[in-house]
């Protein structure tokens, strides 16, 4: 072993997808010792929550995991229900069960479009999964008006109804959305290039990934069936029938795989949901300040892996403590193992297929 | 399985350990931590780590294991208390890897010092500073609190 060099990737870098900054140590072309440094992102958001009504906290949720901005209000308003025994009308409950699977698929779509980026397929996959997912940024705007931070649910419901035509809108997106994947699927899953990148790199054992406490597609890489949308289910979930795909190896094509794959089941669960939206007044009926005594932890099913919410409250107006356990967070400790000994591009290829988004690991 | 069964088995293992049952976890203390954490990782299969936290209960600090174990399909709230004057507690980075992460965490936000962690370093605010900013007498000269909405009536008020 010569001279170790260090190489500062990041903060500033297209491949972190955020600004993460990594340290790593260089023999030559192979990667020794990799340091990731957080913080260049954080936000302070658990205090702020301190500081905010139960309801005032929604919008700051958004800003979390900014790709799938409706799951986290989903789990977030699931944690206060549980904490406050709120009940939520059923067509409520049916619409956020199809709005955080929008949500889903359309957040695996920009995890695959900048993974195959990051392995050098210039601009085509990405904008091809752009192009999908600007069909339901469009159908998201008409509900709540928002494009990026929806703010649309609420403490027991939802802020609005849906427009009249938004059932036909999904149904159009999810036929057109099954013709595309085929086409993504020969595009990309056995390309020759794509598989020489990405097959048998950073591979996640099942122990390592249980002892780094990784969740979502990167633990079902791993060949790990675990998802708590059927282990434990919240909201809906437990109506609909769906597949939990998993890996054999746990290296980065599997983990591009599962996510591929989920955005079909994903569709399958809209697809069931989307028949039977009963009748009725989705909107909350809740006060929007209210105060609550006692302590509950809410986890769900994000596309990253598990969120989990730890509200605290001591009979205030405002929670005492918001803990947000974020999914990308744990999924990124287990980097440093993956990349030791691979090539520096090789470990832009973890790091793209680990899909990490950096507003919920800084918070 | 229940947190009776497992306060059982604990009992039974550590007889002489002062248990507190709470309906928001089971209350260990401190000192014990290592041990009884050790003995849930390896006899009663708690592999998983979840989530480390703490909340600030303003005349000592709250510490909050959530473990989790497949085989069982149940999560275990494990909770014990640091007072002010000692802000020490053993790691628990050793029996489970995320541990390292979130203790870190912890350290930054509340100034817990977890003993023996192999880095512990702050994770998210800068290195030089002194401040742990979620105890609830954080203050610094450009820190404005927002106004507390004690204004506001609620009808469950």
């Amino acid at each position: 072993m010569g001279e170790l060099l260090t190489v500062n990737m990041g903060p500033q870098h297209p491949s972190t997808h955020g600004v993460l900054y990594l340290e790593l140590k260089m023999d030559g072309e192979i990667v020794v010792d990799c340091k990731p440094h957080l913080g260049y992102l954080h936000r302070s958001i658990e205090k702020i929550a301190e500081n905010r009504t139960y309801t005032q906290f929604i919008p700051f949720t958004d800003r979390l995991d900014y790709l799938a901005s409706m799951n986290n209000n989903l789990g977030y308003c699931l944690a206060v229900e549980k904490l406050l025994n709120i009940a939520v009308p059923d067509r409520a409950q049916y619409l956020r069960v199809i709005i955080a699977e929008l949500n889903r698929a359309v957040s695996h779509l920009v995890a695959i479009g900048t993974f195959a980026q990051d392995l050098g397929a210039y601009a085509t996959p990405l904008f091809y999964a752009f192009r999908d997912r600007e069909k339901i940024v469009d159908l998201f705007d008409s509900i709540c008006g928002g494009r990026l931070t929806y703010n649309y649910m609420r403490i027991g419901g939802v802020s609005a109804d849906i427009p009249a035509r938004t059932e036909q809108i999904i149904k159009d997106f999810i036929a057109y959305e099954r013709k595309q994947l085929i086409e993504y699927n020969e595009l990309l899953t056995y390309n020759v290039i794509f598989l020489a990148r990405s097959k048998n790199i950073g591979i996640l054992s099942k122990e390592v990934a249980r002892s780094y406490s990784v969740t979502g597609p990167m633990l079902r890489a791993s060949g790990i069936k675990w998802d708590i949308r059927k282990e434990e289910p919240y909201s809906m979930y437990d109506k609909f029938d769906f597949d939990v795909p998993v890996g054999a190896n746990g290296d980065s094509w599997d983990r591009f795989k599962v996510r591929l794959d989920e955005i079909s089941q994903s569709l399958r669960i809209v697809e069931q949901a989307i028949g039977g939206i009963p009748e009725g007044n989705p909107v909350s009926k809740v006060n929007r300040v209210f105060r609550g005594t006692g302590e509950a932890y809410v986890r769900t099913e994000n596309p990253r892996g598990e969120l989990g919410f730890y509200l605290v409250a001591e009979g205030g107006f405002n929670p005492t403590r918001c803990k947000i356990r974020s999914p990308s967070f744990s999924n990124l400790g287990a980097l440093s193992e993956l990349v030791k000994g691979l090539n520096i591009s090789d470990a832009v290829c973890v790091l793209g297929s680990m899909d990490i988004v950096m507003g919920e690991i800084d918070r | 399985m229940k947190n009776n069964d497992i306060l059982q088995k604990i009992k039974n293992k550590f007889p002489d350990l002062s248990l507190e049952e709470t309906p928001h976890g089971l209350v260990i203390p401190k000192t014990a931590l290592l041990d009884v954490a050790g003995f849930l990782k390896i006899e009663m299969d708690f592999e998983n780590c979840h989530c480390v936290t703490a909340v600030d209960r303003r005349d000592k600090l709250e510490l909050i294991y959530l473990l989790y174990s497949t085989s069982h399909h149940f999560m275990l709230t494990l909770k014990t208390f640091v007072t002010l004057d000692d802000l020490t507690v053993e790691t628990l980075s050793g029996l489970w890897r995320s541990a390292d992460w979130l203790e870190r965490e912890v350290y930054d936000l509340f100034g817990i010092k977890f003993q023996n962690h192999p880095d512990l370093r702050r994770i998210m605010n800068p290195d030089d500073w002194t401040d742990f900013p979620l105890r609830k007498n954080f203050t610094r000269a450009d820190f404005i609190p927002r106004p507390q909405s004690t204004g506001l009536k609620g009808p469950n008020s």
